[in-house]
């Protein structure tokens, strides 16, 4: 740090010291850890992690998808570059293979793996291990996210206990694809980020349930 | 001595305009209906405000040890802490960092602390050219205006503005005023300068002391894009964004989106901990002026303010004059009180812009007393007589009338009756700026009071009476 910098550093502390109101206590925060239907039973996760990410535009699948080429192809025909950032998978391409951040740009279709869904909000967690290249997560034209229901937590708070938060350097919680109301209060999707994002609810699909968490 | 900001005059303008008038009141009365139903949903809705309230008052009258915090584990993260003491300071600090990388274009999300820094043109006089990739921010920029508001920049222009707009600066189609197109004219014309720029810049939501992490929300996900596309990120943070753990992070989260728009969150809502491996992260903590707001004894409560534009929606004034009105960074009821403690004269009147309804007071996540501090404005204004003689005279009568019960009642019981005799010049005069270019409502023959005892349930003793 330059003296100029301590100078200001120095400057800002000893006036926030000077003026700062006599300390006042930090509150407990409750275990609010329950979703709106005053329930965590597995299935109501369920239904309220679908309820919560359709209102943000996000689809979710919840049908047993036995094979992820005939889905991804049924779904997008039009696609021709397939990244997977999963090991089960191979795709058209794999995040490494990218040079250069921007080049995420290319993405037409991107397959990832959640380590966990939010039923308040209908959001799934993404971050640098997920992601690999974290532009993926908005330049990449179509998401599509494998979520085990069992990794879904009932709220914000419970989501927050993740360790990624504490850990990773990025980490994202993702609810429906990009969107806006900038323009006369319309909510219009795409705005700037991924144009789609498809989550796919299956236990069937995740080789090792909590491998990212103990990867994180 | 510079002229204080005239918002009734500057209101006159945007209600002479019914069609924008009305539409902006409908649009943002909807999105603080959707707010109300967001929280109605939550049970525990008026626990989570006091408790973002208290954590806010805990954390700013411990501020030098979070910063202090902050800066230690964001440094172990591999940021670059920077200290700004004004505004100027952290323009230079951004530049320097450019000039020192080569760079002479960047690409930008919303941040309000670099409006209130007039940082853009301070780039642009030195040849840095800046790109808004926010939607409603880059409408702003591409039609050389401030934001109109804090959650939506442009939300007071109609899609057949934005068309003109983007056809005249992106050249698209004059005629075409469908939102979804206006979009995608946009993500066309700004992916480019993303994918090109070598510097990214941001605001914060919120940092984390405990973790050193900054939080951005952003539904157009162009937070991310600006932050993690380029080798660089410089995230620009007024000091009392600081809140201590991730634990309560999540307390502000649930507030945050559901008191703007209605939603439950935002479609991102990212934790940047540190740089990605070969780039860089630089983080501007930023005074210019909170530290000593923090000294004042009756407001420093606004900076708990989380920028959520819940008070703006809800504000009959605000709704009805449009944010460029109070040609300030900061507009509506949060901008009248936080205004003055950048300049007071020039915002001197803008404690008047208000009803006293305390419908802002209502809806605040972190539950400030703006109406209160709206008075206590305009005593301060009174005080440094910086007030025009009509409103002096009003306000005089009005604490007169509010601190007597007795006198309030008989003053609202004759207001029916003055209006009824009142000849029209006497209420759409130029001493009652609010009767000018609106019809006064029809006062009701019954006041609550009078209402209240014929309506009311009777005591034991009056049943006994009979």
């Amino acid at each position: 740090m330059n003296s100029t910098q301590a100078l200001s550093r120095n400057t800002i502390l000893d006036s926030v010291r000077a003026n700062q109101p006599a300390k006042l206590p930090m509150p407990s925060i409750p275990h609010f850890h329950m979703n709106q239907h005053h329930t965590n039973q597995p299935a109501d996760l369920v239904a309220a992690f679908c309820e919560s990410i359709a209102r943000m535009a996000g689809v979710v699948v919840t049908e047993d998808v036995p094979d992820l080429d005939s889905f991804q192809c049924a779904k997008f025909p039009e696609a021709k570059v397939i990244c997977s950032a999963i090991p089960e998978y191979a795709g058209t391409i794999k995040p490494a293979s990218l040079n250069h951040w921007s080049e995420a740009s290319k993405i037409d279709v991107c397959i990832l793996r959640s380590p966990m869904g939010v039923a308040e909000t209908g959001s799934i967690l993404l971050s640098d291990i997920e992601l690999q290249v974290n532009t993926i997560a908005f330049l990449a034209h179509d998401l599509v996210v494998l979520l085990d229901p069992k990794q879904i937590v009932g709220n914000i708070h419970d989501a927050y206990e993740h360790p990624y938060f504490k850990l990773r350097s990025y980490s994202v919680l993702m609810t429906g694809p990009s969107g806006s109301g900038d323009i006369s209060g319309i909510t219009v999707h795409p705005a700037q980020g991924v144009k789609t994002l498809t989550v796919i609810l299956s236990s069937a699909l995740s080789p090792t349930p909590n491998a990212s968490r103990r990867m994180g | 001595m510079s002229t204080p900001v005239d918002q009734a005059k500057n209101a006159e303008r945007f209600l002479a305009d019914t069609v924008h008038e009305q539409r902006l009141d409908k649009l943002l009365w909807a999105m603080r209906m959707r707010r109300d139903a967001a929280a109605r949903q939550v049970p525990e809705w008026e626990e989570l405000r006091t408790l973002a309230s208290e954590i806010k008052e805990h954390t700013l009258s411990n501020l030098s040890d979070y910063l202090i915090q902050f800066e230690a584990k964001a440094t172990a993260n591999g940021m670059i802490v920077h200290w700004a003491r004004d505004a100027h300071e952290h323009n230079q600090i951004v530049y320097d960092l450019l000039a020192g990388q080569g760079s002479n274009m960047l690409v930008k999300s919303k941040s309000m602390l670099t409006e209130e820094c007039e940082w853009r043109p301070f780039l642009e006089r030195r040849g840095i050219r800046v790109t808004e990739t926010d939607l409603g921010e880059r409408i702003q920029q591409l039609d050389d205006q401030p934001p109109g508001h804090i959650v939506g920049p442009a939300i007071h222009k109609t899609t057949q503005d934005v068309a003109i707009v983007f056809s005249k600066k992106y050249g698209s189609d004059p005629e075409n005023e469908d939102a979804a197109y206006l979009a995608g004219v946009m993500r066309e014309n700004t992916r480019p300068d993303i994918l090109d720029a070598r510097a990214g810049m941001t605001g914060a939501n919120f940092v984390v002391a405990e973790t050193g992490a900054v939080v951005v929300a952003t539904n157009e996900g162009n937070a991310d894009l600006s932050a993690n596309t380029p080798p660089l990120h410089i995230c620009s943070v007024g000091i009392e964004k600081i809140i201590p753990t991730t634990e309560s992070l999540a307390v502000f989260v649930r507030l945050l989106t559901r008191s703007a728009t209605g939603d439950r969150i935002t479609q991102y809502t990212s934790t940047f901990r540190g740089p990605r491996k070969g780039a860089a992260m630089h983080v501007i903590l930023v005074d210019n002026g909170r530290s000593a707001r923090l000294g004042m004894k009756r407001f420093w409560h606004s900076l708990k303010c989380i920028r959520c534009a819940a008070c703006m929606n809800t504000c009959p004034v605000y709704r009805r004059s449009g944010g460029l009105s109070y040609g300030s960074t900061y507009m509506g009821p949060i901008g009248i009180i936080m205004m003055p403690t950048f300049e007071i004269r020039k915002y001197s009147e803008l404690p008047f812009a208000s009803t006293l309804n305390g419908s802002c007071t209502n809806v605040c996540p972190v539950k400030i007393d703006i109406h209160e501090q709206i008075y206590g404005w305009r005593e301060v204004m009174e005080e440094n007589d910086q007030i025009q003689v009509v409103k002096k005279e009003a306000m005089r009568v009005a604490d007169k009338v509010l601190s007597h019960p007795t006198l309030y009642q008989i003053a609202t019981t004759t207001v029916s009756t003055a209006l009824e005799v009142l000849p029209h010049f006497a209420v759409y005069n130029r001493l009652n700026a609010w009767g000018k270019h609106r019809d006064v409502p029809e006062a009701t023959t019954q006041t609550f009071h009078e209402w209240y005892r014929t309506h009311r349930p009777k005591t034991n003793e009056e049943v006994r009476r009979g």
